[in-house]
């Protein structure tokens, strides 16, 4: 009877906390229209950017944060740090005051102190952590990273003090901290989850210190945020944030255009002139920190051959690929590894120009005037650094075919493309990368190392000595400008022996309504939406 | 009649673990496992894929996997998604009343509009309607789905601003979610207009996934009634000077219908495939992206256990079918 | 009426040909099919000498040029160009080839095994029969989409694997049908008699009972065709179509679907070209199982 009786009970209490919230004024609510559900709230068990916008960007933070719109790292509930000299240790100083979100399931008892950092680490860190087997997928993340292999230990050495101790000097490491898997949860939320047995609430109803705090997500539909009016650093300006998920991109535009959003995200490069040419929306850009390339696998003769990649590079015609795939000014050409806009890029580095007859000469010189066979790999959906792989897949062949290579272009569904690819079945693939901590080091060492090559996503399958040697020192030093030097160099042998053809650093574009101010693009591609505000 | 019912739910178990087996083979054999689509272009330290293997339970041999499948089955138990931690049973219960909702919706659509045609171009045989509606259906049954729906939306969405882009009620709308459909929690909810605004954003999905079913039922119907109409005892109906309206839906009608029954029960299948790509099109939260996505990230339990919950579903509506059909016709129910 | 025509027929009776072609030439709709289809296997056959360029040639400057009637369409691009600037008319008309193709392969590839199962079912009703039938109603209890995406994910995309998912995923009608039509013959007269007469199994099953099945088979023939050109486009809009540069129609419309707000016609031709083929051997269905079967004029 009383099991009866509840559903109905609920259904009078839903009416009733219904009617009592008023529809919020629309100028304190945010609707993103957004590309794909987050795939769940425990940002440390997930990859992708989509996850990250939901978590990492809402309802965490970070000891370091990077400044909005930039690769420049600032404070955030760390509010200083010192280095030791020999660049091994870092102090962390936090920030007082700090308060976790108050919610339905969640009632913090204190602020945020050392233990909740040890916590956030230790638990992807220590296998004897209570917390490390409790993640069935792993932490994909710091294991792509190998934080286990640097982080000798972390020391608690006061309330609002912690230290971390590395095995090895690295330069990246604050960078990696501002990433979205060093996010601060609250250990005393976990312990309570954890003497319940519901630990696997962690990843459905989040709890952080951030700018905006988890509602309720309705799968595939829409994740709802409120205000954290306790903010450190002051309430946001938005009272709702609401995330609508539409995987469709002409869908998200015409959302956007009937108002239904206010921020429509990832918007197709060939849609940004009708978005501009409305007087109602406004279209940000910002060179991000993209780069599609095709890689050469440098273990498949004759493309061992250093000549025949160069030929490859001379032959493809880069600027109509430019204009096909992104539209005008929608990428800018690749000449490198990461984007001009990085540090550590070199000015005086040009690409390949599109030369059939020079191409066509240095195939001959390789013993292969009359061309030869390969196959163009490629994916069948489309992604930011490669919005219509079709486009390209055809336009290589088509290329290809003036200097006698016979290309056949093959479709892997993309679990198996990255499957086959990292077992080096391919010739060439069409690949991208997006840099997550403005580093040189996050695009060279994962993509063109020689363990990168042994592991296989290194899909050039390029071990270079001499390039090896150039960015694993460079990876050690704390000096940028040293750094930078070691850098060009290692540049110049990359250009040289072209195991990729660098295509495009395409932009990165959000389409919104003319009254959201304060959005700003990161170039990391994340998009966070907690300084925004509605002024009509 | 009861050992008829004995008969055919007998029938039922062997083609249940057929299911199973089926689609645990099936999502086995493509090529790439969870962890490797999980990493995407990142690294995956060989050790850590190990690992993340033996968590998952994927590193056993086959046939135990499949065991310890059948095992969890037994239980009642249909596993957590790969991908969000999430169970299953509750991944699906929160999209299958989307998916619900918007087959009823349009059944209801395909249903009502087929009958009614199919009827009228029946009474009117030869006519211009008849050439019309036969003309125009078999038209909506070589339909590309995908490419009606693109066009819809571009039309009344996009054009004229009839109808919502997308989406199953307008985000201004804060909707707990209840039962899951939205049309009932809209109801619930109490807001002005949310019930309205629910309705409106149905219509273009409904009248996509519909038109090939409406096809379907307007042809079923016209031939079925006029198959009836010839009988002997709707002549006598007439001889005995009932009202045309009464002969045509008391008598014809209504034997008419027990074929096109047979075929609503068939479309409950075309249904939920057809809603795969309607829902794409729409961003309807529904099970038919579920699916597709979850096939993509190699999901195993959500694959498994997802096409298993449909494939039971689609087993039922055909045995209530079957049953129906044998308390309908005496013949049936002593086949073999 | 009944009696009036077989007299008629008494007196001149018309070759079974001839007789099916009266029939099926009564149906107007039935014949405007089978003329479109008469021009689209000629395009399909002709395709080379009929398309004004070559399908995959790319004239890059002439990236998605409206069709010519349009402003700024150009006569020698008809139907306008696509998004790498290939001739969109030259594309539709070698894709005739690749969805007919499509058709056609996956027809025979269902239907000859189908009809094997079916008679097998049919002739085997104690261990063989039940066995095959449990497995097609496994088959038809996945939905058939999910079942293709699954079987050309495991394949890995491509022309032949889109044909042999697709195949596969029709058999389950095919044994079905054939199965109830052999069940349906077997205790007729005329099959006792050949089964005394000391006929061996196979001329049992493909020489005595065949031939009396045709009929359904036929029309589900022509309705699973053009349900595998609608199937290929569904899976080339799922991006699992056939592999490009080739110009088949489903994979034509779901590439150019990011275009649709900028240049309708690379949405809009392909759909409709699609449409009108299945129209077409649809209407050729609907007259066919007039012509051939009266009594299966009533189903759907």
């Amino acid at each position: 009877m009383s099991n009866a009786l509840r559903p109905f009970l609920r259904l009078l209490l839903c009416g009733a906390l219904a009617a009592a919230s008023q529809v919020y004024a629309a100028g304190a609510r945010l609707v993103v229209c957004s590309e794909a559900s987050p795939e769940g709230f425990d940002i440390v068990q997930y990859t992708a950017a989509t996850t990250a916008d939901a978590t990492a960007e809402t309802v965490f933070e970070r000891l370091v944060g990077f400044a909005p719109g930039s690769t420049a790292l600032i404070p955030a509930l760390a509010e200083r740090w010192q280095v030791s000299a020999d660049g091994l240790s870092y102090t962390f100083h936090l920030r007082q005051g700090v308060k976790f979100h108050r919610t339905a399931w969640f009632t913090p008892s204190r602020e945020l102190n050392a233990d909740d950092v040890l916590w956030s680490f230790q638990r992807q860190l220590d296998p004897q952590h209570p917390w490390h087997q409790l993640s069935v997928r792993g932490f994909p993340y710091a294991e792509a990273m190998a934080i286990a292999q640097l982080i000798e230990r972390i020391d608690k050495l006061g309330e609002h003090r912690v230290r971390f101790v590395l095995k090895h000097p690295e330069a990246p490491f604050l960078a990696n901290l501002a990433m979205g898997f060093a996010s601060i949860y609250s250990a005393e939320y976990a312990g309570q989850l954890l003497a319940q047995g519901k630990s696997e609430q962690l990843n459905r109803l989040p709890v952080g210190t951030g700018p905006l705090v988890f509602e309720r997500y309705a799968k595939d539909a829409q994740v709802r945020f409120r205000g954290n009016p306790e903010h450190w650093a002051g309430a946001p300006a938005l009272e709702r944030l609401i995330f609508a998920i539409t995987p469709e991109p002409n869908v998200r535009q015409q959302r956007l255009k009937a108002g239904d959003c206010q921020i429509a995200l990832y918007p197709r490069p060939v849609d940004i002139p009708t978005l501009k040419a409305d007087p109602a929306l406004r279209v940000l850009e910002l060179d991000s920190l993209l780069v599609a390339y095709i890689g050469i696998n440098t273990r498949h003769p004759p493309l061992d051959d250093v000549r025949v990649r160069q030929a490859l590079n001379l032959a493809f015609d880069k600027s109509a690929y430019i204009r096909a795939q992104y539209g005008p000014g929608g990428a800018s050409p690749a000449v490198a590894p990461y984007p001009p806009t990085l540090w550590g890029h070199d000015p005086a580095l040009s690409g390949w120009p599109h030369d059939l007859a020079r191409a066509r000469q240095l195939l001959a010189e390789a013993g292969h005037a009359d061309g030869f066979e390969l196959a163009i790999w490629t994916r069948p959906g489309g992604g930011p650094t490669n919005p219509n792989p079709g486009i390209g897949a055809q336009m290589l062949q088509a290329d290809l075919a003036a200097i006698g290579i016979r290309a056949e272009i093959r479709v892997f569904e993309w679990g198996e493309l990255i499957k086959r690819a990292k077992n080096g079945e391919h010739d060439l693939v069409f690949m991208g990368w997006a840099g997550d901590n403005g580093d040189p080091d996050n695009f060279l060492t994962p993509n063109l190392s020689c363990a990168a090559a042994q592991s296989g996503e290194n899909q050039a399958g390029w071990c270079h000595a001499e390039f090896d040697a150039l960015i694993a020192r460079a990876r050690q030093l704390p000096d940028q400008a040293q750094r930078a030097a070691l850098y060009r160099r290692a540049l110049a042998i990359f250009h040289e022996q072209a195991p990729w053809i660098p295509l495009a650093h395409p932009k990165q574009f959000s389409a919104l309504r003319r009254d959201v101010q304060g959005f700003v693009l990161s170039p990391m591609g994340s998009n966070n939406f907690s300084r925004v505000r509605r002024e009509p | 009649m009861l050992s008829f019912i004995a008969r055919r739910l007998g029938l039922l178990i062997p083609t249940f673990f057929g299911v199973t087996l089926l689609t645990f083979a099936l999502i086995r054999m493509i090529p790439g496992d969870p962890v490797e689509v999980m990493m995407g272009e990142r690294r995956v330290d060989p050790i850590m894929h190990a690992e993340a293997m033996e968590r998952l339970g994927l590193n056993k041999p086959l046939y135990a996997q499949y065991l310890d499948y059948i095992g969890q089955l037994a239980r009642g138990d249909l596993g957590e998604s790969l991908r969000t931690r999430e169970s299953v049973w509750s991944e699906f219960l929160t999209l299958f009343p989307a998916t619900v909702e918007l087959a009823l919706a349009a059944l209801l659509f395909a249903g009502s509009l087929g009958l009614i045609a199919g009827v009228v171009a029946a009474l009117k045989r030869g006519s211009l309607f008849d050439h019309g509606v036969m003309g125009i259906s078999l038209a909506g049954y070589s339909m590309p789905i995908f490419w009606w729906g693109l066009l819809l939306i571009m039309f009344f969405s996009v054009g004229l601003g009839w109808t919502p882009v997308s989406g199953r009620i307008d985000l201004l709308y804060d909707i707990e979610p209840v039962t899951g459909f939205m049309l009932i929690d809209s109801l619930l909810s109490g807001e002005e207009g949310a019930f309205l605004d629910a309705l409106r954003h149905l219509i273009l999905p409904a009248i996509v996934l519909g038109t090939i079913p409406l096809a379907v039922i307007a042809r079923m119907t016209r031939s079925a009634m006029l198959e009836v109409l010839r009988e002997d005892y709707v002549r006598t109906a007439r001889a005995k000077g009932l009202s045309p309206a009464r002969v045509v839906f008391v008598h014809g009608l209504r034997n008419a219908l027990i074929p096109v029954l047979t075929v609503f029960g068939l479309q409950v299948g075309a249904l939920l495939a057809g809603a795969v790509l309607t829902e794409t099109i729409f961003s309807w939260p529904g099970i038919g992206k579920w699916l597709i996505e979850s096939i993509g990230a190699r999901d195993y339990p959500v694959v498994q256990n997802g096409i298993l919950l449909i494939a039971c579903l689609v087993i039922l509506v055909n045995f209530v079918v079957d049953i129906l059909y044998g308390l309908a016709n005496p013949r049936i129910r002593h086949q073999k | 009426m009944t009696a009036a025509t077989a007299l008629d027929q008494a007196l001149l009776y018309p070759s079974p040909l001839q007789e099916f072609w009266q029939a099926f030439a009564h149906n107007k709709g039935a014949l405007a099919g089978l003329l479109f289809m008469i021009v689209l296997v000629l395009c399909a056959l002709f395709a080379p000498w009929l398309a004004p360029f070559d399908p995959s040639e790319q004239f890059r400057e002439f990236m998605l040029t409206p069709p010519a009637w349009l402003a700024g369409g150009q006569w020698q691009f008809l139907l306008g160009t696509d998004e790498l600037g290939r001739d969109l008319l030259s594309r539709l008309i070698h894709g005739a080839r690749l969805s007919l193709l499509i058709g056609l392969a996956s027809v025979v590839l269902s239907l000859l095994p189908g009809i094997l199962l079916g008679l097998i079912a049919g002739f085997f009703p104690r261990l063989l029969g039940p066995g095959i039938m449990r497995l097609m109603d496994i088959m038809l209890a996945l939905p058939s989409l999910l079942l293709a995406v699954a079987i050309v994910a495991i394949l890995g995309p491509g022309l032949i694997n889109t044909i042999f998912a697709i195949a596969i995923v029709s058999l389950p009608a095919y044994v079905r049908l054939t199965r109830a039509a052999v069940m349906g013959e077997l205790n007729r007269d005329y099959v006792t008699a050949a089964r005394l007469a000391g006929a061996s199994l196979p001329r049992l099953m493909l020489v005595t009972v065949l031939p009396n099945c045709m009929a359904p088979l036929i029309v589900q023939a022509t309705l699973s065709f053009s349900a595998a050109i609608l199937d290929a486009a569904a899976l080339g809009f799922l991006g699992l179509g056939v592999q490009p540069p080739t110009p088949e129609w489903g994979t034509m419309l779901a590439s150019a679907r990011d275009y649709i707000e900028r240049a309708w016609w690379v949405v809009t031709l392909p759909g409709l070209t699609i449409l009108l083929s299945v129209l077409a051997i649809n209407l050729m269905g609907d007259g066919l199982r007039d012509a051939l079967d009266p009594k299966l004029k009533n189903a759907v």
